[in-house]
């Protein structure tokens, strides 16, 4: 039967002013009857557009059909078989720009809500679902160079075609930036640990504190009786804006920030990392990153959390969804000013941002209208904390161990966008640190992609 | 987990621990550094290694106990367990055409500097140290370093060991007779900074061990950033061994500072709860 709705089934969340204060998780997903009620929205179309606009191939119509007819398990098992995070995918996907833009029913209305169908079967299948047993092994070892989604994708698809696979993790949690980046309100660490240890009964070793580029070099990996490398290492340099304060006590980088409270949990009593109590906190940037730092910052006990961005809300990188939930929560935005300066106290603290306006000239190369400075316009903001959060770029410790392996002049290493393969011999690449920092799904899709190449290289004796 | 094969205290604030840490031990070299976390809820705290053995598979820390997470590390002995030991970090020392070198070390400070002056020494380089400690009590190290130079001096601040005077002073009057390739400076951030002023009359170049507050270690976190010759650094992927002469350190001694409440009270609930379970017992 067809859901003739032209709306997404609403899903419960907390509200604003509660969430506000609280680290939980900010929506609640459907229950199974809210589910099945959206997956009936679905056309089952024939030629599949959905699909098109999954970065990993998920037959999305199959798994909806399955849904729409109560049959749960039967949807986890398809999507299982392309996306080795489903749980993680159903909360932080940029459905809207995905799978969902291509959606018919978004013609006349809005999309299936493909992202929160996925959340659904996905928390099910969790919770009742078995675990995959480990496939027969090859006898090839592959070694994976960091455990964020390109790295625990790749990690997961050679295990199912019976690759033994250690990923190697600088941090002492795996999961990469779904641990360090993503908050605990949109993303339960609860949820990322569940997922790894699924791809652990799969058969895929981590191996924690270990720092490729420092602890060992791809090339001792590579001798070491790996057959390939996969680096997908991220992009975690954070990057400053190179203006005069910007050392100032108070001043962080989001990266920094956004650690402390996810990953070392400074915001639990008892965590031993501690984090400098905030009362007026300024957050420059318009992406994702910076929507989770504001609010991060709200949560953590502050009056008073502004967003400065440069461009306007039409021109934010950052997800509708989450500029709608930061917004609900009272976060403030500064648009189309850009920061010049912070100044300080007596004591070396930041006391001060201060900004130009900013107005919006031709499209640059990003599509994007080039933001150019008015002048002789000046705002100041009041604050005791600035998060810098403009973007970040790959770590350069893997290049500069690995001489022979290419980098752009951005730092990011040169692999090719559908194979993963670099030009050094067995070392493959993917992820943030391919294109720099993008989304979760982008680097699943590039893992997925790079473990296919693998495969293929290993049994046709190219590597 | 990383077992703790040996430990001993030097001192009451001061203490080291040797753990198995194979991977770190096989390419840790002078200058390189170790994130530690002692249990779960702990932070990550940058520790300079202070000596590693690749055979046995070990490697030592020294350390001082300043805030709850170095004092927990503090109540560590053989036989016990950290949670995680990462490394090694950071730039190895350039130590390679140094010829003759004059090491100073301030108080902690003298554990970091020991692997430099060991490695030096051992490339047949003439070292001479210079150590500073607050009073008789607080040496230690002494017999290692001697065995690592040519001359060792050790002064206290109050005298109690019959050599009264800051490094400095000893520092100048050796470079009114000797003319080093290099001095190394490793110690409090204001001793640090005057080694550096009194090694500028004199064009020497000066390397200085920088410890700013870290997260990851890795260039992650970007909060151990100093300002070296105008330029920002991150200490733990482009240090932390830096051109002294040209460290900012006023601004360096005040991003030191950013934690210093928390720390305090996060340490005084410490011994606050250790005396509960004391009263408990």
């Amino acid at each position: 039967m067809l859901n003739k709705s032209t709306t997404k089934t609403p899903m419960p969340e907390q509200e604003p002013a509660l969430r506000a204060r609280n680290f939980e998780e900010v929506a609640f997903g459907y229950t199974q009857a809210q589910a099945k009620r959206e997956a009936e929205r679905c056309l089952r179309c024939k030629n599949k557009p959905c699909v098109s606009g999954c970065p990993v191939g998920v037959d999305i119509p199959s798994f909806v059909g399955s849904l729409a007819e109560g049959d749960t398990a039967a949807a986890a098992d398809v999507i299982r078989r392309a996306n080795a995070l489903p749980a993680v995918c159903g909360r932080v996907c940029p459905q809207e720009t995905q799978c969902e833009q291509f959606c018919v029913r978004g013609r006349n209305g809005e999309p299936v809500a493909i992202g929160r169908l996925e959340r659904y079967t996905a928390d099910w299948a969790m919770e009742y679902g078995e675990d995959e047993s480990p496939t027969d092994p090859n006898g090839v070892r592959v070694a994976v160079v960091g455990s964020g989604p390109a790295g625990l994708t790749c990690a997961g698809a050679l295990a199912r075609l019976g690759c033994a696979v250690t990923v190697f993790e600088a941090f002492h949690k795996p999961g990469g930036v779904l641990v360090y980046g993503i908050p605990e309100f949109r993303l339960p660490k609860a949820i990322v640990a569940r997922e790894i240890a699924q791809l652990e009964a799969r058969g895929v070793a981590i191996e924690t504190n270990c720092v490729v580029g420092r602890t060992v070099t791809v090339d001792e990996l590579l001798t070491e009786g790996y057959r390939a490398v996969f680096v997908g290492s991220g992009a975690g340099l954070p990057t400053f804006m190179g203006i005069p304060g910007e050392n100032l006590n108070g001043v962080y980088s989001a990266n920094e920030f956004l650690t402390r409270v996810n990953l070392m949990r400074a915001f639990e009593k008892g965590a031993q990392t501690p984090i400098q109590p905030v009362r007026r906190v300024a957050v420059v940037g318009g992406g994702n990153v910076a929507m989770d730092a504001a609010r991060c910052a709200l949560r953590l006990g502050a009056e008073l959390v502004s967003i400065v961005y440069r461009r306007g809300e039409q021109e934010m990188p950052a997800r509708a969804e989450e500029i709608h939930h930061a917004r609900e929560e009272g976060i403030a935005f500064h648009l189309l000013v850009n920061p010049v300066s912070l100044v300080g106290d007596e004591q070396g603290w930041v006391r001060e941002i201060v900004c130009v306006e900013m107005e919006l000239s031709e499209p640059d190369e990003s599509g994007r209208r080039r933001p150019v400075p008015k002048e002789g316009s000046r705002v100041t903001l009041p604050v005791d904390a600035v998060v810098m959060a403009i973007g970040s770029s790959p770590n350069p410790l893997i290049r500069q161990t690995t001489p022979d392996l290419a980098a752009n002049r951005w730092g990011c290493l040169v692999a090719d966008e559908t194979t993963g393969r670099t030009a050094k011999r067995g070392v493959y690449a993917g992820g943030d640190a391919v294109t720099g920092a993008a989304t979760v799904i982008l680097a699943m899709g590039a893992g997925q992609a790079a473990a296919r190449a693998i495969y293929e290289d290993v049994t046709s004796g190219r590597i | 987990m990383y077992r703790i094969v040996e430990a001993q205290r030097y001192n009451p604030q001061v203490k080291r621990l040797t753990v198995e840490a194979p991977r770190v031990a096989r390419r840790a070299r002078p200058g390189q550094f170790v994130m530690v976390r002692v249990d779960e809820r702990g932070e990550r705290i940058p520790l300079t290694i202070a000596d590693s053995d690749a055979a046995s598979g070990c490697v030592t820390v020294i350390f001082q106990e300043v805030g709850c997470s170095t004092a927990m590390l503090g109540a560590l002995e053989a036989g016990d367990t950290i949670a995680d030991v990462v490394g090694p970090l950071g730039v190895p020392s350039h130590l390679e055409g140094l010829g003759r070198v004059c090491v100073v070390g301030g108080g902690l400070g003298c554990a970091i500097a020991y692997p430099q002056a060991k490695a030096l020494f051992g490339m047949g380089a003439h070292v001479d140290i210079v150590a500073g400690f607050r009073s008789a009590s607080l040496i230690f190290l002494e017999e290692e370093m001697r065995a690592v130079s040519h001359k060792l001096t050790v002064c206290t601040d109050d005298g109690s060991n019959g050599c009264k005077g800051l490094v400095t002073d000893i520092l100048k009057a050796a470079l009114e007779e000797t003319v080093y390739d290099a001095v190394i400076a490793i110690g409090p951030l204001v001793m640090m900074k005057f080694v550096c002023l009194t090694t500028k009359p004199y064009a020497v170049p000066t390397i200085v061990s920088m410890n700013p507050i870290m997260v990851d270690g890795t260039g992650m976190c970007g909060c151990c950033r100093v300002t070296v010759g105008g330029e920002v650094k991150f200490a733990c992927v482009d240090g932390p061994d830096f051109d002294g002469h040209l460290v900012d350190f006023d601004e360096a001694m005040r991003r030191n500072t950013i934690y210093r409440t928390q720390e305090q009270r996060s340490l005084q609930e410490h011994i606050c709860r250790g005396e509960e379970r004391l009263h408990a017992q």
